[in-house]
This record gives structure tokens, sequence and C-alpha cells, in this order.
């Protein structure tokens, strides 16, 4: 009989007061008793709607009857037969737009905690990969090709992974000096701590999946001459290019792109300065311009890096913050101040170039727009300043332009983003795949994962379908 | 990890540096950059590439001892290695078509400046070069410099060495008597500010190498923005060659000191004492 508890079994966290001045992880894990007492409360079933929201088909009440069963490596195993990246998910997935919203339990009371419980299972098998070894995960040793992946973030690692499984080559070219994307230059330490993310990585290593980094490709190599010595290329490159406001004192010392200020953090550990070389300057006032995840994140990083007050500047209103309820929700009860229905309109600086205060009009809200989101609309007159020594752009990125830039006859949309079949990711050059942000603009690690799932599915088909030939 | 094949001390604070990174090599032009970490704990620091050897495969970096990552590269001696190496990165100048150029180097900028002086010394173009520096214990590359230019006018701030001055006192002269095509400008923001003013005036075509802040190189941190003819460029994707008439100076300026004390105090705390 399953467990009718209407909400969640809690994540033990850190208090809000302590972890507000430290990068450690926010939430703690499952214990084994309350993963299995969580388990417990899955009703397991026949039609496992869960699934159908989960953009890499992980079998979600298989898994977690292992967890009930006590089975907790097996869980693991089940998950990764889908999953490449099960504690990256398990963390920083939207559980609640897709596994979670199609729970039965979610109809009344709350959904299963499958984020947490596949949190969980990851955790456990890294905590014991030695214990257990890791053949769940060899790969098999008859090569059936050659592949290379550009980028090693979600999308990249997921098709890696997957191909690897499958049996070919696997080369993934990074061009940052450690891999994972995002998962390594933007999502902080404290929602995903990097050591989870290398035990990922080198999980997929002794899958025999190789990465090189500092090999920014369109500049050392060529998507074709990537082309000649493999059977078929993937580009996941992702977007990183950040947008700026366009207003005036943005070019001023203080200013940020939420990029550059969480890559100095995560990637370069300048939190660590002067022990790690690169540095950050904070301030005590902040401003994070955004209302997304990666703003939330870097308000977060800010507020840690002992910052006094930390603003989300956003021009629309409280139900149209685009980043997920529990990281606002993190970022409220660390004592990060919402301004909300506020617009920068400049940004002031003193005589030496640095930032003194950003200049906001307040907004109403109007019509829906084409988002569906009511549109916000500037109140005339009504322009005021706050004192700020930081000032952090996070109001989106866009493509990374090097491949199309290097790859003649690759097509790609008005905006940058790399055209592709939508049921095989295939681009316009034969042989050669794309997915994740570089196709759909920013989105999240799990859609990106998804479409790296795809594209490996049907490069397996196309490379065999040429041996054939 | 790439291996320092060779390594010349060029005056008291500048060095060179042969490093050993063949795919780098065999797709690197001039006015390209490099991005190296030394260590687990460094941070990615721009330099031009100063030369190349595709047969070789080694890539050579002159560069300055002034910040703590510089200081340490010049502690390492040949045979060991630093850790990452990425490039090349940015665009390649484009420097076909001229008849004439005045390359203009400042100081460590001589180093940036000379392959561009020789790449146009031998496609047939009459170069002359101006190279300043602070004093004559400074002077680079000057034998290689008079092998592959017309005339070779060389400044000290002193007058230690050359004409006492800046090499805005040698370019001014010279554009009395004649004219270029192009002027090519590489040194400290603010040598580049004057040329560009007086080759404005002149009407002369100038172009000049900005190298900013920045963390990746490849467009992503935004770190390196600019403003070029009133619109934000950045100078790792869109650069590191652009139009000297259309750059704000003053702000570059600015946005290049965003982290001196930083800078000061990771040197002492580094032991690296004479910047």
């Amino acid at each position: 009989m399953a467990d009718m508890k209407l909400e969640k079994y809690k994540m033990p966290e850190q208090e809000p007061e302590t972890r507000n001045r430290n990068f450690k992880e926010v939430a703690l894990g499952y214990t084994e008793e309350l993963a299995v007492s969580e388990a417990e409360r899955c009703l397991e079933c026949k039609h496992r709607p869960c699934v159908k929201g989960c953009p890499v088909n992980v079998d979600i009440p298989g898994f977690i009857r292992k967890i009930k069963e006590g089975r907790f490596d097996e869980a693991y195993g089940v998950i990764a037969l889908t999953n490449s990246l099960p504690a990256v998910c398990g963390r920083v997935c939207p559980q609640e737009t897709q596994c979670e919203e199609l729970c039965v339990r979610a109809i009344k009371g709350e959904a299963v905690g499958i984020g947490r419980l596949e949190r969980f299972a990851a955790d456990y098998h890294m905590a014991h990969t030695e214990e257990f070894g890791s053949e769940a995960m060899e790969g098999q040793t008859a090569l059936k090709g050659r592949v290379a992946v550009v980028g090693a973030g979600p999308a990249g690692l997921t098709c890696a992974g997957d191909m690897a499984k499958m049996g070919y080559n696997v080369t993934v070219f990074e061009a940052f000096h450690e891999p994972g994307g995002v998962l390594t230059y933007g999502i902080p330490e404290f929602r995903l701590p990097k050591e989870i993310v290398k035990k990922e990585i080198s999980l997929m290593e002794k899958l025999g999946v190789e990465v090189r980094v500092n090999m920014v490709i369109g500049k050392i190599l060529t998507i074709d001459e990537l082309l000649a010595e493999y059977d078929a290329v993937f580009i996941g490159t992702g977007a990183g290019l950040p947008r700026f406001m366009e207003i005036p004192g943005e070019n001023l010392n203080g200013v940020y792109s939420a990029n550059e200020f969480l890559t100095r953090i995560n990637l370069m550990k300048a939190y660590k300065w002067p022990d790690f070389d690169t540095p950050v300057k904070i301030g005590k006032n902040v401003a994070v311009v955004g209302g997304g995840n990666v703003a939330m994140d870097a308000a977060r990083s800010a507020k840690r890096l002992g910052a006094e007050n930390v603003y989300i500047i956003y021009r629309r209103g409280e139900e149209e913050l685009p980043a997920r309820l529990e990281e606002i929700h993190h970022a409220k009860e660390e004592g990060i101040i919402f301004k909300l229905l506020n617009n920068p309109v400049s940004i002031k600086g003193d005589e030496k170039g640095n930032v003194t205060a950003i200049e906001c009009i307040r907004m109403g809200l109007g019509e829906p727009d084409s988002s569906g989101r009511r549109r916000p609309v500037p109140i005339k007159g009504s322009e005021f300043e706050i004192p700020m020594e930081t000032v952090i752009v996070a109001i989106g990125q866009t493509p990374n332009p090097l491949i199309k830039d290097t790859t003649q006859n690759l097509a790609t949309a008005s905006w940058g983003g790399i055209t592709v079949n939508e049921e095989t990711m295939a681009t316009n050059i034969e042989g050669v795949y794309a997915g994740g942000d570089i196709v759909t603009g920013a989105a999240t690690v799990i859609l990106a994962m998804g479409a790296g799932k795809k594209a490996a599915a049907a490069m397996d088909e196309y490379i065999r379908s040429k041996q054939t030939v | 990890m790439y291996r320092i094949l060779e390594k010349k001390i060029l005056n008291e604070s500048v060095q060179q540096m042969k490093i050993e990174a063949p795919l780098i090599a065999a797709k690197a032009k001039p006015g390209q950059f490099i991005i190296l970490r030394i260590d687990d704990k460094g941070e990615r620091i721009p330099l031009t590439i100063a030369g190349y050897d595709r047969k070789e495969g080694t890539i050579t970096i002159i560069f300055q001892m002034v910040g703590k990552t510089t200081k340490h590269l010049g502690t390492l001696e040949e045979g060991e290695f630093i850790k990452d190496f990425v490039g090349p990165l940015g665009k390649a100048s484009e420097l076909e078509g001229y008849k004439s150029a005045c390359v203009i180097g400042g100081g460590l900028g001589t180093a940036i400046a000379f392959p561009q002086a020789k790449e146009l010394h031998e496609q047939g173009a009459d170069v002359d070069i101006i190279a300043g520096f602070r004093n004559k214990d400074l002077i680079i590359l000057e034998k290689e410099m008079k092998e592959n230019a017309s005339n070779v006018y060389i400044t000290t701030d002193d007058g230690s060495n050359g004409t006492k001055g800046f090499v805005t006192d040698i370019l001014k002269e010279l554009l009395k008597k004649k004219t270029y095509d192009v002027v090519i400008a590489i040194g400290p923001l603010v040598m580049m500010k004057f040329v560009s003013m007086i080759t404005r005036e002149a009407g002369i075509k100038t172009i000049v190498s900005m190298n900013s802040v920045m963390v990746d190189g490849t467009g992503m941190c935004g770190g390196c923005r600019l403003t070029v003819g009133g619109e934000t460029k950045f100078a790792c994707v869109d650069g590191p060659d652009f139009d000297g008439h259309l750059v704000d100076f003053d702000e570059a300026i600015m946005r290049s000191t965003r982290y001196k004390e930083e800078e000061e105090h990771s040197c002492r705390l580094g032991g690296y004492t004479n910047g």
C-alpha cells in the first residue's frame, strides 16, 4: 500500500542565513530512509504519465520501485539506461513542469519527488562506484564508427554518452579548459557541485568517450575538417553570447554580463580569489537585471560574495518571472530583494568610470503580448535611481556564431540558431546534426539532453545506413 | 599540456617563448591571439600571436611581465609546460593590397606589430616602422625590424637611444613629407589614441589592435566589449583589429583599469614584486 502522505518528504537543506555566506550545496539530498519513504508515495501507475513528461524517457516508476526495494544501485542502473547525466538532472531539471507535473499524486497534494529520488539514486551510485564497479555503464567493444561532438555541454555529453553506449568511438571537442558547458561555467556550485559534474563526465569517459579540451571548433578545426575524419558530427555549442540592454552606461566598470560574472565564479573559481588568480568585484549593492534562472544564480552568487543588498530588477511582475519557483523561493529566503515591474533606463558612473547607480522606470502591465504574458508598459515620469556598485545583465543569450561563420552553407535562422529537421536533429549538411540551445535558443538542460539523445539515435541510423550500402 | 620549447629574454621585463601547439600553428594568421592558463588555479589571459611555424608546429608569444600571470610565466623554463593554450582566436589582420604602410609599435606592442610589418614588407609594400620604448634597455627586435622595412625610427622617452620623444612626434614629421595607404598602430591605448588622432586629420586609414580584458575569448563573456563607431563590439570575435578612427579610446582606457587593485594584490601575494 502506497504512502498517501500529501506532501513530499522534505529534503534537508542548509539554513538560509548560513548558506547565503557559502558556496556549498543548498539542498543536502535524501537519506536512505527518506528516499524509501518518498518512493513509497509512488502509485506505480500502469499508464505511467510521468514518463511522457521526461525528455529522455527515464523509466520513472521502474527506478522508484527499485528504491522502494532498497536496491539503490539498480535504481541508478534503470535511470542510466536512458539518461547520461542523472546526478545533474536530479538537481537542475524543472521537474515541476515535466515528469512531476503529470504525476497522478499531484492531482491532490504534491507530486512524488521524482527529481529528489533521481538525485538520491545517482549520488548513491557515485558514492559506491568502487563497490559496484561500473559494469552497468560499460560500452560495447566492437566499434561501429567514429563520431565527433562539438561542445561538452548537456546536449553534446548526452549525444556522446548514447553514441558510446551504442558502440561508437566518440570524441568530444570543448572550447574551455574543462568540459560541462553550462553545467561547469554557468550553474553555481551551490546548486550543482562541480565535483558531481566531474564524476558524471568521468563515468562517461569510462564508456570510452574522449574529451578534448581547449578546442575551439571553427577556429582550430572546421566542421568540414571533422567530417573528413568522422562518420558524423553533432553540434551542441549552446547559446553562449550574452545579450546586453543597449542603454547608456552599460560599458561602465562594474557592469557584467551574467555569463562573465558566473564564468569568473564557477569556472575560474573567483570566489576563492586570491588562492585562484581570477578576480571578481562585487561592492555593497548589486543589481541583477532579468528574472530567469540565470538571474537567480547571479543574485545568489553575489550575496555569497558578500554583497549587502542584492536586487533582482525585472520589468514584469511576480507571476511572469521565468525562473523556477524553487529558485525564486530560495533567492527570497536568502535575502535577495525583488524589484519587480521596474526596467533599467540607464546606468550612472563616476569620473573614473565606475558604476554608482542604476536608473529605473516603473512599469505597468498592459495587454498580453505574443508570449501570452502581459506586456510591461513604462509609467511616464516614474524614473528613480538606486545606488549601485555592480550591475549584472541577465536578460538572455544568443547562439555563438563561430560555427555558423566558418561552415559554408550551414542553414541557420535569422536569429543565428542552426536549422534542423526536428525529428532527427539533422542539419542541411549530410552527416551533421545539431541540438540544444544552438537550435532552440536558450532553454533548459534537459531539453538540450533530449535533443542530444534524439540526434544520437538518428546518427546511429545514418551511419548504419551508409555502411550497408 | 603545452611544452615550452624555447625561451629568450628580450629585455628585463619582456620574454619570448616558443610553445609546441601544432594544431594552432597550422591555422594561425597575423593579428590573431591565443589564451593561456598556466595551471589549475591560473587565470586565462590573451596574448597576441607574435609568430608561428607550421612545419615546426610552434606558436611564438612575446609578453611583458606586468601582472601575476605574466610574471609567473616568466619564471617557467624551456621544457616546462603550460596547462592550457587555446587558439587561434579573433580575426586575422587584413593586410592585402597596401603599397605603403607605416607600422607603429609601442613597447611590447612592437612585438605584435613586427609580424605585420614583415608580412607587408614581404608582399612588396614600402614599410616604415616607428617603434617607441621607455629607454634603450627596453628596445626589442631592432635588427629584425631593420631587415624588414625601408626605414626604422626608434624613439625613447628619455633619449637614451634614437630620438628622444614619442612615436607620434616621428609620425607627425614623416607626414609632413609623405603619406601612407595605411597606418598600423599597436601599443598602449594612449599611444593608439594619439596616433589615430593624427592620422584622422591626415585622412589615413588606421588599424589598431585592442587587447582587452577577457575570459573565454570566444564571445561568451562580453568582458572585452568596446565602443566602435557608436556600436558595442567584442574585441575577441569582432577584432582584435579595429578602425582606429572609430574606437572610443577613452572608454577603453577606463575599462582597462578595472582589475588594477586585484592585480597588484595578487602580485604581492605571489611574491612578484618588480611591477
